[in-house]
């Protein structure tokens, strides 16, 4: 151990590496915290200034279709605000109406993965070791497979003369078949389906690392499973929860491809009003504002949850 | 189909790999576009490798051609997308001193597409067709009785007739352009109007069959219909007879017609154009030359069912291709075809915005 110490710190390049930070001012600490905080800056932040930049522009025939913000004019430089898209999405209610229904889509949809995704977790966390790692398995397995071919057999399987149908009509249990496709019953279906993984991992993650000697403390205090459960699991992995939540209703509620592909005309989703604007009208700026609203939306009501789930935790330390 | 085309593009790479100096085209087309060998045939010719992507909506094509940098040499926008593209700039003058076979193409439809292209400056047709109506021939009769005769939009634009047929599935392009003037038109209106009125009307007219149509979607059908899933599409005219031709290939017993409405309907042509950031626009400049060649534009045309605009292949196509009236209209129906108007941004988001409220209710 002392040896391997002394080893790394007469290492040339550890020595380089350590001067050079010295030279500069900087700590280990902050190169390993830039790398995340540039990824930020980089992939999250550049795009998202980006978009606002449009969300302000004014739409045009033009490459690429809209003004720009700013321009040099006889040595004064111009800067063209335009908070109208902004306007025009509170004037028209289609905007205000389909957030509405993309967040109660995401919610039912993360309703429905939380009730089917626990006992999954919970059964696998309770596995024996050698048949955990396999069940693990068949949750990420579908992941090897494209997302968009898997949007497809859905198809395939909820069409008018797909599997389910077949099967029941070739039983006798119906005579023509259920309307299943371009249904809010598919888009459900697509997103319980696709997200479900996401469910399943942070509440299998939660779930395994649970104490046992508390449920059986619990059962010899004279606990019923339903109370200990209610009592101590459940608290307990609270965080799970809340994590899996999220990882489903973010992108559920921006989710294009899955209503495009199994939701009906009348599926109102934010994701197909951005495509609207941004392609049928061409209207990058309001597409833009669009955007930006849905973000704000979104971010308001996670940053609490999130505030109150740590205001918890510390509470409970 | 697409995977023999996919097969063909793979042969060639090997075949290119041998080659000294690698020349790359690509090209941007709609999908089930081409005949099966186009694409082949110009690799053997040109000793270029040919990339080809598809695309099922103008509006996909349109956002990257308003982005630039797109990649592509080659890209066949409808001729009403393609006057809004060239006004923002997106297209590079043809230079016709490369394009000999220009002299093959049909006078009266060139001039057609100046409309939209003056002087043919920027394009030439690729194929062209129209907007209309294909069902299925068994179901419809089982629903409307034997001596109904399918010749108006009443089909899908009545509610009382389209009500009957609601039960084995309606389909409509998604596309508002083409819906709303052809529901303006049954109403007697103007089928080129911007009036706010009369889009509204089309609209209107269109809510009251709403709960008649399966979906709104513009590809969708070709395998809808040949599989018996629907039983009407208002749909392109070429995307009909394939849908035929996969029913008769599958010997599933599904019969489709494909009718040009007697109240008329819209006459659009997909044009080839070159972007104006191509990165090899003499391959391009190849390409369209290529497929301005009689035989070649034949085989596109007996593969694809659509009409082309190309006189001197007339003699090559399928006799049964040019003499069906839903492919080469005859003179009456021609009279009554229409062309697609190019709207302003404000009645560009009238018609999208009353396009939602026709699929959604709000």
């Amino acid at each position: 151990m002392n040896g391997a110490v002394e080893k790394t710190g007469s290492s040339p390049f550890v020595a380089t590496l350590k001067r050079l930070l010295a030279r500069t001012g900087l700590s280990g600490r902050t190169l390993v915290i830039a790398i995340p905080v540039l990824w930020l800056l980089i992939f999250f932040l550049a795009p998202f200034l980006v978009v606002a930049k449009i969300s302000l522009s004014e739409a045009a025939i033009a490459r690429p279709p809209y003004l720009p913000l700013w321009e040099w004019s006889e040595g004064m430089l111009i800067i063209s605000l335009n908070f109208a898209n902004y306007q025009y999405l509170l004037d028209d209610a289609l905007y205000y109406l389909s957030y509405l229904s993309s967040l109660k889509i995401s919610a039912l949809s993360t309703l429905f993965a939380l009730l089917i995704g626990y006992p999954v977790a919970y059964m696998i966390a309770r596995a024996p070791d050698n048949t955990r790692n396999l069940l693990l398995m068949l949750v990420i397995l579908p992941f090897w497979t494209s997302f968009l071919l898997r949007v497809y057999a859905w198809i395939g399987i909820l069409k008018g003369n797909g599997v389910i149908n077949n099967f029941l009509m070739s039983i006798g249990i119906i005579d023509s078949p259920i309307v299943m496709m371009q249904t809010d019953f598919a888009v459900y279906v697509g997103i319980v389906y696709t997200y479900l993984p996401f469910m399943i991992l942070p509440l299998y993650a939660n779930l395994v690392k649970l104490d046992e000697s508390l449920l059986e403390a619990a059962s010899d205090l004279g606990a019923r499973p339903l109370t200990t459960f209610l009592t101590i699991t459940l608290p307990l992995s609270m965080p799970g929860i809340v994590a899996g939540s999220m990882l489903v209703f973010i992108p559920a509620v921006g989710e294009f491809v899955i209503p495009a592909l199994l939701g009906g005309p009348d599926t109102l989703m934010i994701g197909r009003v951005l495509w609207n604007e941004f392609f049928s009208n061409r209207d990058w700026p309001v597409a833009s504002a669009v955007a930006i609203a849905m973000l704000v939306v979104l971010v308001v009501p996670v940053m609490i949850l999130q505030r109150s789930q740590d205001e918890k935790e510390e509470a409970a330390s | 189909m697409k995977k023999l085309i996919v097969l063909g593009a793979a042969a060639s790479v090997f075949a290119g790999a041998a080659m000294a100096q690698e020349q790359t085209l690509n090209i941007y087309n709609w999908s089930d576009y081409i005949a099966e060998d186009t694409i082949e045939k110009f690799e053997a010719e040109t000793g270029i490798k040919v990339v080809y992507d598809v695309y099922d909506s103008n509006e996909v094509l349109e956002a990257k051609m308003l982005t630039g940098n797109s990649g592509y040499d080659v890209v066949v926008p409808t001729s009403d997308f393609l006057q809004r593209q060239i006004a923002a700039g997106a297209y590079q003058k043809l230079d016709k001193s490369q394009l000999p076979n220009l002299v093959n193409m049909d006078p009266d439809l060139m001039k057609g597409a100046e409309t939209y292209d003056p002087g043919n400056e920027y394009s030439t047709i690729y194929m062209w067709g129209t907007t209309g109506i294909g069902y299925n021939i068994n179901a419809v009769a089982e629903r409307l009785g034997e001596d109904y005769e399918v010749n108006s939009w009443e089909l899908v634009f009545d509610p009382e007739i389209s009500g009957k047929l609601a039960d084995c599935g309606i389909s409509m392009l998604d596309a508002p352009s083409e819906m709303i003037p052809a529901a303006m038109n049954y109403l007697g209106l103007d089928p080129r109007s911007t009036d706010k009125d009369d889009l509204e009307a089309g609209a209107a007219l269109l809510e009251t069959v709403r709960d008649n149509v399966r979906y709104f979607h513009s590809s969708q059908y070709i395998n809808d219909l040949a599989n018996g899933d629907i039983c009407v599409a208002v749909g392109w005219s070429g995307d009909v007879f394939q849908a035929l031709y996969r029913a008769e290939e599958a010997e599933n017993g599904v019969e489709i017609g494909y009718v040009i409405p007697d109240e008329g309907a819209l006459q659009w042509f997909d044009m080839m154009a070159i972007p104006v950031d191509a990165p090899n626009p003499e391959a391009a400049h190849k390409f369209i030359n290529f497929v301005m060649d009689a035989q070649i534009t034949a085989d596109i045309t007996n593969y694809v069912w659509y009409a082309n605009a190309n006189k001197a292949s007339m003699p090559l196509v399928d006799p049964d291709i040019t003499s069906d009236p839903g492919i080469f209209p005859t003179e009456a129906a021609k009279a009554r075809l229409w062309a697609a108007q190019v709207y302003d941004a404000r009645t560009d988001r009238t018609v999208t915005r009353l396009w939602t409220r026709v699929k959604t209710g709000t």
